[in-house]
């Protein structure tokens, strides 16, 4: 899924500084599970902007919305009633596909991404998140036991590990493993060193963001 | 004498405090069977376990007038749900953080440990954050409301 995670409070209260009246706009997808932007988060969002406008002489109106999803048209009309109502700014708490579907889809409103979109990831634990994917468009984990070497190697080595790995982490920081020391433990547990060691053709980055944007079109889906 | 200064003189903190029903809400029974004497501006919402405390539930009590929340729950270790009151401190110390954000003293939020058998305890904790609230003054929220 998309980890996000919400924006420090000083940037949120400067995209309302000077506003009346504004709406939290919350996404039950990625966000949710990672508790960045969902039901939760956006109460707990609106009630501290609330609070923080209720010392000033003018306190803020904020509004509250959850939407399904924030990247699928059909859940964004779900909130063109809102926009009815004459915001000063949109805070979308989605990642920041959200803010660029509603601003998109009802071009009159100021729409303000409140969270910072980090990475493609999983929960190690409850509260605890870790890059696993780069999104390249070419799937090779199969090959590597399992693991990502472009996502979870500091330098995307396809033939690592490099002289910073040292007993068993990165050099970039000791919190961080080295996958490549993972990999090879894997590929030696499996017995499979031998097949590892041919060599393979160079990786096709056309795939990954080296095409430019990508787009996928399904002719099946279409109506 | 001015209007400021009469809202100052008849002010008077308002509290809630969160209590586990298996610790804290027993204890405040106990105080009150022992005739304790403790301020009547905490009020008292009972939850199933600290565990149940939320974020959202403080926010909503500062957004409706509390000067002050605080959560009361089992000594550690002794949770009736294991960790219920170390999540729930985990949860006051996020709330803390995020009052300083935005200009609020993070003291006007607390959490305690105390257990059933524990009435003065409970007496003890209300007089004293009581005093905590009092000197910080009302709550910045409310200024304006009051004024």
């Amino acid at each position: 899924m998309i980890i996000a995670e919400r924006k420090p409070m000083e940037e949120i209260k400067g995209f309302v500084a000077d506003k009346k009246k504004v709406c939290v706009i919350g996404c039950r997808g990625c966000v949710t599970v990672c508790n960045a932007g969902g039901t939760k988060e956006v109460e707990v969002l609106a009630s501290l902007l609330r609070l923080d406008s209720s010392k000033n002489d003018s306190p803020l109106q904020v509004d509250e919305f959850t939407l399904e999803r924030q990247c699928d048209p059909e859940y964004i009309d779900e909130v063109s009633h809102l926009m009815d109502k004459r915001y000063d700014a949109i805070l979308s708490m989605a990642c920041s596909i959200g803010p660029q579907f509603l601003s998109r889809r009802y071009p009159a409103e100021r729409v303000y991404p409140v969270l910072n979109t980090c990475f493609l990831g999983g929960a190690l634990a409850h509260g605890i998140w870790a890059e696993h994917c780069q999104a390249c468009g070419n799937c090779i984990i199969h090959k590597f036991g399992g693991l990502c070497p472009i996502s979870r190697c500091s330098k995307s080595l396809l033939n690592g590990p490099c002289g910073g790995s040292s007993g068993g982490k990165c050099e970039v920081s000791k919190e961080i493993d080295c996958v490549w020391q993972l990999i090879v433990e894997k590929i030696l547990q499996e017995g499979k060193m031998d097949d590892f060691m041919k060599i393979d053709l160079v990786k096709d980055w056309r795939s990954s963001r080296d095409g430019g944007p990508r787009k996928i079109v399904r002719q099946e889906l279409l109506k | 004498m001015t209007a400021e200064l009469a809202v100052n003189i008849a002010w008077e903190p308002k509290i809630i405090a969160f209590c586990c029903q298996y610790c804290a809400y027993s204890a405040a029974d106990m105080a009150g069977s022992m005739r304790l004497q403790y301020p009547t501006d905490v009020e008292i919402v009972l939850i199933p376990c600290t565990g149940r405390f939320d974020v959202i539930l403080a926010l909503r009590a500062m957004e409706k007038g509390a000067d002050g929340v605080y959560v009361a729950g089992c000594l550690e270790g002794n949770c009736h749900f294991l960790d219920g009151n170390i999540r729930a401190r985990k949860r006051v110390n996020f709330l803390k953080g995020e009052l300083k954000n935005i200009g609020f003293e993070p003291e006007r939020i607390e959490m305690f440990n105390l257990s059933a058998s524990q009435g003065p305890r409970f007496a003890e904790i209300a007089r004293d954050f009581t005093n905590r609230i009092t000197e910080l003054g009302p709550s910045p929220a409310k200024k304006v409301r009051n004024f």
